[in-house]
Order: C-alpha cells, then sequence, then structure tokens
C-alpha cells in the first residue's frame, strides 16, 4: 500500500515537472539515461539502443562520451558527461554543471559489447546527418555491423545520398544487411554477392565466406565463385605486402646498421657498444617528448623534428668522448676493442637503467605516424611508411657527406692510408674521432626511429647489435651501397620467408643461407678492392 | 579503522623496542633469518624483476617494523642473476649454502625456476615463485603463488566463448615452454568443447620479435573468414610493445578481434600509448585498479616505499605479497625456519589476497586464486569486466593433456608426492618431466 502510494506520488511529480521544463518525448530520454547509471553492463547495452531508439539530438554527445568512458553518474541517477578539461556537463541537456561536482561521481563502465552497440547506435544516428564525413563513417559502421534490422534505414539514406562514395558504401553496407537476413530471397542474395565481390577486399571476404558456408545452393555456388576471384587477387597483392614489409624491415635494418657501417665498416672498430648508441637516441627522444608534454603540447608532432638533431649530437658526443678515452688506445688490436666495447655497452645500459629505470618508456607516435591506409589491397602503416622514406634520407645524407665534403675526403683518406693522409697534413688522430662521432650520431638518429616501433628500454640496443653485423659483413666491410643492399636484402628475404616458415624457422633459414654465402663470399656483396684492403 | 590500524603499530613499535631492548647485547647476525631474493637486476629480465626486488624489500621492512619473525629480525640478502639462466642455480646456491637463508623469493621465466629446482631439492630450500606458469610441475620445495594455467588460460577462453561468442582461435606466444605448453593445453581444451582444428592457428615468434606487420596481417586474415575471431597471446615481455603498436596501427580494433593477453600488465602497458587499444583484453588474478581497501592500503604503501606515486603494481607483485605473508604465518605456526618444518605449515595456510577474499595454500604447493579478466582503458589501466564467482584452486597437472591427466599432488604425508598416478596407484618418481 505504502509502495503504491509513493509510486503514484513519484508519478505525479514527474507529470509536473515533465509539463514544466521538457516536452514528452524527454521522459523516453531520461528513461534510458537511468540505464546508464548500473554496474551491469546488459543494463548499459541496453540503455545505448534505447538511447539511439529515442534519435534525440542529445544522444550522439552522450554516446561519444560513453565510448571515451568520459560519461558518469552519481547514486540517484543523474548522468553528467566529463569533458576533455574537466568541467562537467548535464547529459540530458548538454548544459554546463554549475557548482560543485556532485558527490560519489563514477564512471559508466564500457566493455566490448557496449562499445559494439554504441557503434551500432552511431551508426544509425549520424545516417542521416549534414557532414559528409560523418555519413561516410556512419555507412562503414553499418558494413562492419549489419544488422537486418536497419535495412530500412540504409535503403532511405540510399535513395537520398548524392555522394558517389557513400552511395557505394551503403550499397555494400546493404547487401551486407541482406545477406545477414535468413528471409531474402535467392535473387537478392545473389545481386548483394555481387556488390561485395566487387569491394573485393578481406572484410567482403568474411561476408561471403559466411554465405558459402550457410546460404543455399545457388547462393553458396555464387558466394565461392566470388571468393575464388577474391582469393587470386588478394594472392597477388600479399606478394606485394609481403615486398613491402620486407623493405619495412630492411630499412628498420639499414637505419641500425649505417652507423655500425662507419665504425666498423670504415674504421674496422668492433663496436659492441653500438647498440647503445642507438638506445641513447630513444631515450634523447623521450626526453624532448617529455619536455614537450610538460611545457609545449602543441610542439608534439613536431617531437621526432626536433628530437632527430638532438639524437645526433646525444649519441655523437657519447661516441666521440668513447673514442677519446677508450677506442684511440687500441686500434690495431681487434680482441681488447670488442672486450672494452661490450664493457662500454653493460655499462651505458646500467647507467640508463640506473638513470630512467629499468620500465619501457612511453615515446608517442605524432598523429602523422599514427594508422593506416589503404592502397589497392595493401594496407600500409604511416609509421612503417615514414621510416622506409627516413632511412633513404639518411643514408642519401651519408652518401653526400662521404663524397662531397672535406670532411668526407679525409675520412676516405685516413680509412685508405693512414700513413699518407698523415703526410699530406690531415690530422688523423681528430678524424678518427670525427668519423667515431658520425657513426654514432647516425646510431643515435636511428633511435629516434626505432623508438617509433619498438620498447624504449635499456635493452634496445642489444636486440639490433647482432642484426647490424649481419648486414654489414653481408654487404661487405666498408661499403655503404653493400649495407644498403646487404639490408633490403636479408629484410625481404626474411618477410619472404615468414608467411611460408614461420617466424622463427624463417629468421633460421635466413641465418643459414647467410653463413653459406659468407663461406663463398667472405668480403660479402661489395669487397673492397685495392692496396690498402690486401695489405 | 584507521585508529586500530595505527594503535597496532604503535603497539608492535612497544613490543620491537621491548624486544629490541631484551635482545640488545646477544644482538648479531645470527639473530636475524635471512631472506634471499632472487630476481634479475640487470640483463632483460631487469624490466619485470626489479620490481619484485623492491616490493619485497618492502614487505620485509613492513614485517621488521610490526617486530620481525619469532622475536628476530628478518634480513633481506639481495642477489643478481642478470638474466641468466645458469648463473640464477649459481646463485641460488650462493643464497642457500653460504647465506643459510630461511626462504627465497625469486625468479620470473620458466626456465629460470627450472635452472634452480634442483639446487633447491638438493639443499632442501623453499622457493616462493611468483609468476602464472605452463605447470605440469610440483616440487616439494617449490611453492607456486602465481597463476596455473586453469587459474589464467582457461577462464580467458571461457569468457571469450561465452560472452563473445568467439568461433576461431588464433593462439600466438613467443616461442620458448610457457606459450608451448600453455597453448597445447588450450588447444586440447578448445578441441574438447567442440572447436575445429582448421579454426585454430597456432604461431610463435622469437624471443624479443619487433617486426609485426606479417603476423598482424596474418592475424587479420584469418580473422576473415565470417565467424568471430579472438587472440590469446601468450607473447612475453619486450616482444608485446611493437605487437600492440602494430596491432594499434593496422586498426585491429578489439571490438572487431579482442587480443586476451597473459603476460601483460600494468607494468607492460606503462610503455605504451593505450588509447588504440582500449577494449583488448588482460586475464590476471589481479588488477591494479581493484577497488578492496586491502589493495588501496597496498598502493599507497609501494608508493611510499618506492617514492614515486607514478609507478604501478601488478598480479606478481601481490603473488608475493601473498607468498610472504603465508610463509610468515607458516614460520609462525611452526615456530621454526626449518624447511621441513615450515613446509608441514604450509599446507593450509590461508591469508588475504589483494582482489577481496582469502587465498589459501594447497596440499599441491599451489594457491586458490580469483581469476579476473579485464579491459585495457585509455589510462593504462585494466578494468575488471569479468570474474569468477568464487576461488580456483590451482591445478598443477592439466586435466586437458594426454600425459598429465592421471597425475596428481599431495606434499601431505603421508603421500607426499608432486606426481601420483591415480590410475597406476603409483608416485611417478622425483621429478616428472614435460
Amino acid at each position: 500500500m505504502k509502495r503504491l502510494v509513493r509510486a503514484i506520488a513519484l508519478l505525479v511529480c514527474m507529470v509536473i515537472q515533465g509539463h514544466l521544463s521538457q516536452p514528452a518525448v524527454a521522459d523516453a530520454v531520461d528513461d534510458s539515461l537511468a540505464g546508464f547509471a548500473s554496474t551491469s553492463y546488459a543494463d548499459i547495452e541496453k540503455a545505448v539502443a534505447a538511447l539511439a531508439a529515442t534519435g534525440d539530438p542529445a544522444a550522439t554527445a552522450i554516446l561519444a562520451a560513453l565510448a571515451d568512458g568520459r560519461l558518469a553518474y552519481t547514486a540517484d541517477k543523474a548522468v553528467f558527461i566529463k569533458n576533455e578539461d574537466g568541467t562537467l556537463l548535464t547529459a540530458r541537456t548538454g548544459e554546463p554543471l554549475a557548482g560543485e561536482a556532485p558527490f560519489g561521481l563514477k564512471p559508466v563502465k564500457v566493455n566490448n559489447k557496449v562499445r559494439r552497440a554504441v557503434d551500432a547506435a552511431m551508426g544509425q544516428l549520424t545516417l542521416s546527418s549534414t557532414d559528409p564525413a560523418q555519413r561516410l563513417a556512419s555507412a562503414e559502421a553499418a558494413f562492419h555491423a549489419p544488422d537486418p534490422a536497419q535495412l530500412a534505414p540504409i535503403e532511405a539514406a540510399l535513395a537520398k545520398e548524392t555522394d558517389p562514395r557513400i552511395k557505394t558504401e551503403l550499397e555494400q553496407a546493404r547487401a551486407a544487411m541482406i545477406l545477414a537476413k535468413a528471409d531474402a530471397s535467392d535473387n537478392d542474395k545473389v545481386a548483394a554477392i555481387a556488390i561485395l565481390a566487387a569491394r573485393g577486399d578481406q572484410d567482403a571476404k568474411s561476408f561471403l565466406n559466411a554465405a558459402a558456408n550457410q546460404g543455399s545452393g545457388r547462393v553458396a555456388e555464387a558466394a565461392n565463385a566470388a571468393l575464388a576471384k577474391i582469393d587470386r587477387t588478394l594472392a597477388m597483392w600479399s606478394a606485394a605486402q609481403s615486398f613491402y614489409y620486407g623493405l619495412s624491415l630492411g630499412s628498420v635494418l639499414l637505419l641500425a646498421a649505417i652507423g655500425l657501417a662507419i665504425t666498423f665498416g670504415v674504421m674496422g672498430v668492433i663496436n659492441m657498444a653500438h647498440g647503445e648508441m642507438v638506445m641513447l637516441g630513444a631515450y634523447t627522444t623521450f626526453v624532448v617528448q617529455e619536455a614537450i608534454r610538460n611545457h609545449a603540447p602543441f610542439l608534439f608532432d613536431y617531437s621526432l623534428l626536433i628530437a632527430t638533431p638532438l639524437a645526433f649530437l646525444v649519441a655523437g658526443g657519447v661516441g666521440m668522448a668513447i673514442e677519446r678515452t677508450v677506442i684511440r688506445y687500441l686500434y690495431g688490436r681487434p680482441l681488447e676493442t670488442l672486450l672494452a666495447t661490450f664493457g662500454l655497452s653493460l655499462f651505458l645500459q646500467q647507467a640508463v637503467r640506473s638513470i630512467f629505470g629499468p620500465t619501457n618508456l612511453e615515446v608517442g607516435n605524432p598523429s602523422w605516424m599514427s594508422g593506416a591506409f589503404d592502397l589497392g589491397g595493401l594496407t600500409l602503416t604511416y609509421n612503417r611508411m615514414w621510416i622506409i622514406v627516413f632511412a633513404f634520407v639518411v643514408f642519401t645524407v651519408l652518401m653526400l657527406v662521404l663524397r662531397r665534403t672535406s670532411l668526407g675526403l679525409q675520412m676516405r683518406a685516413v680509412t685508405q692510408n693512414r700513413r699518407m693522409a698523415a703526410a699530406m697534413g690531415i690530422r688523423t688522430a681528430w678524424v678518427d674521432t670525427l668519423t667515431f662521432g658520425l657513426g654514432s650520431g647516425v646510431a643515435g638518429i636511428a633511435g629516434v626511429a626505432l623508438s617509433q616501433i619498438d620498447n624504449v628500454s635499456p635493452n634496445l640496443g642489444q636486440s639490433y647489435i647482432i642484426d647490424s653485423f649481419m648486414v654489414v659483413v653481408f654487404g661487405g666491410v666498408g661499403n655503404l651501397w653493400g649495407t644498403l643492399v646487404g639490408a633490403l636484402a636479408l629484410g625481404v628475404a626474411n618477410k619472404v620467408l615468414e608467411p611460408v616458415a614461420g617466424a622463427v624457422l624463417g629468421k633460421i633459414v635466413v641465418l643459414v643461407l647467410l653463413v653459406l654465402f659468407i663461406q663463398r663470399k667472405p668480403r660479402g656483396l661489395f669487397p673492397q678492392k685495392g692496396r690498402a684492403v690486401e695489405s | 579503522m584507521v585508529s586500530s590500524t595505527k594503535f597496532k603499530a604503535l603497539s608492535g613499535a612497544l613490543m620491537l623496542t621491548a624486544a629490541g631492548m631484551a635482545l640488545a647485547p646477544a644482538a648479531s647476525a645470527e639473530d636475524t633469518i635471512k631472506v634471499g631474493i632472487l630476481h634479475s637486476l640487470s640483463g632483460t629480465m631487469a624490466i619485470s624483476e626489479t620490481t619484485l626486488k623492491d616490493v619485497m624489500l618492502m614487505l620485509i621492512d613492513e614485517q621488521n617494523k610490526k617486530g620481525g619473525l619469532l622475536g628476530k629480525k628478518l634480513e633481506a640478502v639481495v642477489v643478481d642473476p642478470a638474466s641468466d639462466w645458469p648463473l640464477f642455480a649459481e646463485k641460488a646456491k650462493q643464497l642457500l649454502e653460504v647465506d643459510k637463508v630461511a626462504a627465497v623469493f625469486g625468479c620470473w621465466t620458466s626456465v629460470s625456476r627450472k635452472s634452480v629446482l634442483p639446487v633447491f631439492e638438493q639443499d632442501n630450500g623453499i622457493l616462493f615463485y611468483p609468476v602464472q606458469y605452463e605447470g605440469e610441475e610440483s616440487s616439494k620445495n617449490v611453492f607456486y603463488t602465481g597463476a596455473a594455467p586453469n587459474q589464467q588460460a582457461i577462464p580467458a577462453v571461457d569468457y571469450l566463448m561465452k560472452e563473445e561468442g568467439v568461433e576461431r582461435w588464433v593462439l600466438e606466444g613467443t616461442d620458448y615452454v610457457y606459450p608451448r605448453t600453455t597453448n597445447k593445453i588450450l588447444e586440447a581444451y578448445l578441441k574438447a568443447k567442440g572447436v575445429k582444428p582448421d579454426d585454430i592457428m597456432v604461431n610463435y615468434t622469437p624471443f624479443g620479435f619487433s617486426d609485426w606487420q606479417t603476423e598482424v596481417s596474418k592475424i587479420k586474415e584469418f580473422g576473415g573468414a565470417g565467424k568471430k575471431t579472438a587472440v590469446v597471446s601468450t607473447v612475453n615481455g619486450d616482444a608485446n610493445v611493437p605487437f600492440y603498436k602494430e596491432l594499434g596501427n593496422q586498426g585491429v580494433k578489439a571490438t572487431d578481434i579482442p587480443v586476451v593477453a597473459f603476460s601483460v600488465g600494468e607494468e607492460e602497458l606503462a610503455g605504451l600509448d593505450t588509447k588504440p587499444l582500449v577494449g583488448h583484453l588482460a586475464a590476471w588474478n589481479y588488477f591494479m585498479s581493484g577497488e578492496t581497501p586491502e589493495n588501496k592500503a597496498f598502493i599507497d604503501k609501494w608508493h611510499a616505499f618506492i617514492k614515486s606515486d607514478k609507478r604501478t603494481t601488478n598480479d606478481p607483485m601481490e603473488a608475493h605479497y601473498i607468498g610472504f605473508n603465508m610463509w610468515v604465518k607458516a614460520v609462525e605456526m611452526a615456530g621454526t625456519t626449518d624447511t621441513d618444518a615450515v613446509a608441514d605449515a604450509m599446507i593450509g595456510v590461508s591469508v588475504p589476497n589483494l582482489s577481496g577474499g582469502y587465498s589459501a595454500m594447497l596440499p599441491n604447493h599451489h594457491i586458490t586464486k580469483p581469476v579476473l579478466i579485464g579491459e585495457i582503458q585509455a589510462d593504462g589501466q585494466l578494468n575488471t569486466v569479468w570474474q569468477t564467482s568464487g576461488l580456483v584452486p590451482g591445478d598443477e597437472w592439466s586435466d586437458y593433456l594426454e600425459e598429465s591427466k592421471d597425475l596428481i599432488s599431495d606434499w601431505r604425508k603421508p603421500l607426499s608426492c608432486g606426481n601420483f598416478n591415480v590410475k597406476t596407484g603409483k608416485c611417478g618418481g622425483e621429478v616428472a618431466t614435460q
């Protein structure tokens, strides 16, 4: 009895309130909003669908906030949107909340199911948006999560759409929905298969596979034919993809090895601390990003451009210091150099571990290095693509320094005939220091690039040192072109073998081939010729 | 609540002074109980293990503030096995034979545990092993406080099957004993659940693998077969960061192909921009985001001890917390630090864990734990989305493998056997090989 009275009182209150502030539709929105004030994912999922069904203009902002984890609720079921800057908006009205933040504010929990529901709901809500980009996103969302119940709105949107790109995407979404619909006619399904076959990518394949598994005779036949056709084109693209991945791995190897090609290849110093120079470059990037985050966040996208010269200076400086204090006393004694530089590498690792701690540090990708784009059937990631470009730029600049500057001339003169160079008035000791500094500096630059794809931890260098030596020895000691060809050849060989033999076996096969090759040609791909080498 | 803790601390301090006064004249190295810490502080594993050394120092320090153990102070003996497996055995020998420690807390990888095992059995020492592992082992001298496969891998697969409706599975791992055994168990388990062999792809990569382009595109291709696909990742340590970066960049979203990882915790995520990874999963027995008062207190103590409130806590740290408290309790019960007496007293000891509830030591030297599935959040934390309703007892010999399904382990007398075969009724010998 008491309950009934209370419920009636509540109802009366609500009706009065509704009359005073909001039109009648508000009830449905408020009801769905109350659903967010729950710890059960099922409730939240239902609330998302209910909110989307109201079609209320506030829904888009609320769902976006939910997906970002910025939606919060209090114990009395009031729901708020948290802005990036920490201010609160009342979810229902979108108006800023005056005064103190309410007590006991808890974020609405999200899991993958809720996220999928949000994606689908957003697709529904933005289908008729005036912004073509939003419509395209919505059509894509509908394609990725085809819900046969949405067929009617998609068809309505299709009739209205004028942008050809969005139209194609909508047609494909419609086709995916028809395939997912149990009671669609075979004719419709076969037509849908033709549309998806024209799309011809991995996603289309996934729907066609489903159709081939479940459809009736005619539908399955059409799906299988379409699949066979897609498979043929995809196989071609996948060969291209492997080659591109090889190029990308090769460019990373090139970056890691090119500094070593100078210190080991040109100077003949077996520099085990080379990897640590790479690591120093990566840590410089971290320090630069940290400074930018704290003092000038708007510069973040330029952080790598700022870090590159600094990494060169830091690693080059450390390299020169090492040459002056250790290595110059050890010229001509390769075993001692090996041990001394190995010791140095441990020293540098532990030093970095003591300063920055043993854990991985976060080096962010600037926005122009995040994500991927599609080129035909290839998916190219921006960070890998820029690293390929970067590796070639570094290589070209280094080549120019060695060929076109007086420092490069002196370096080559000293390595070819030290005594003659000294007789010509070149300060050979100084040139040695500069050469070692240049090699180390280039390794530092490599560290900037590697920080984008690998761990920034004290062990970063160790994982590259063996590969670097491999590249330099394979390419031919003392020849930068050899390093370039060697790096790319090893990269491509690795990546072509990987899909066939698996990553572990692929690497072993490459190593065995490399050993056999060195057996036949001990001086590598491009051996140096002349008296300086022979003596 | 606060005042009672304070009171306890105060009375503890008083007792400590009293004990200190009583023992003061005789105080020498003989009057401490030594605790060995065997974690790599340099080399590749230092990234994970240094934290565990620190948490052990914190726990020992705290116990000493409470008055020590059996009226004696605890003394930490820290050695550095430098991520070098044979060195682990040498350092373990040193701890047991030269330093004569009462118990050792240490090791991270299964390789290192296997390397020290003969030393502990020969010198009759006690080892607490805090990391999740592949099972298929039970030693009289080792207490496994990390998760066995049935406390991590199998519940995670169950979750994906039930909640996400996954039908196709990629088992992606680093090429060594833990992923290989875990994947063997999972494959057997999945097949027992009716998954077709075509719907399982097993893939291994070398340690420290950094170029994931081909692997990730393979996963995408495998996922494009029209069935819901998930990746079960036993990828270890440093290889995870480039793996997740590649996933993020190639646009593999958690809503399409979720990745559930068994070796990725808060510590590993600290080196990553986690925004593209939101929604990928991890299965552990502890998350830093857990909202129990015990966990809050533990995190506060940790931050105060390490003097940084940015440091994360993780599952193996909790395992050491549980292991250490169990050992303290067992020593108090036994009244001595003698290995056999403590090992007997250990079985049945139950202490609070940090996820709410009590963990107990089982006769097979494994413990009971809750299993949590968490989703990666934008701030690098893991948010619990699912939890087993009760505690799961650790199962050392997997029921899903032909060679171990008949084996059990029970270290209580009179059985005292690590690999008892229930079919033949015989104890299989010393340490069963896999």
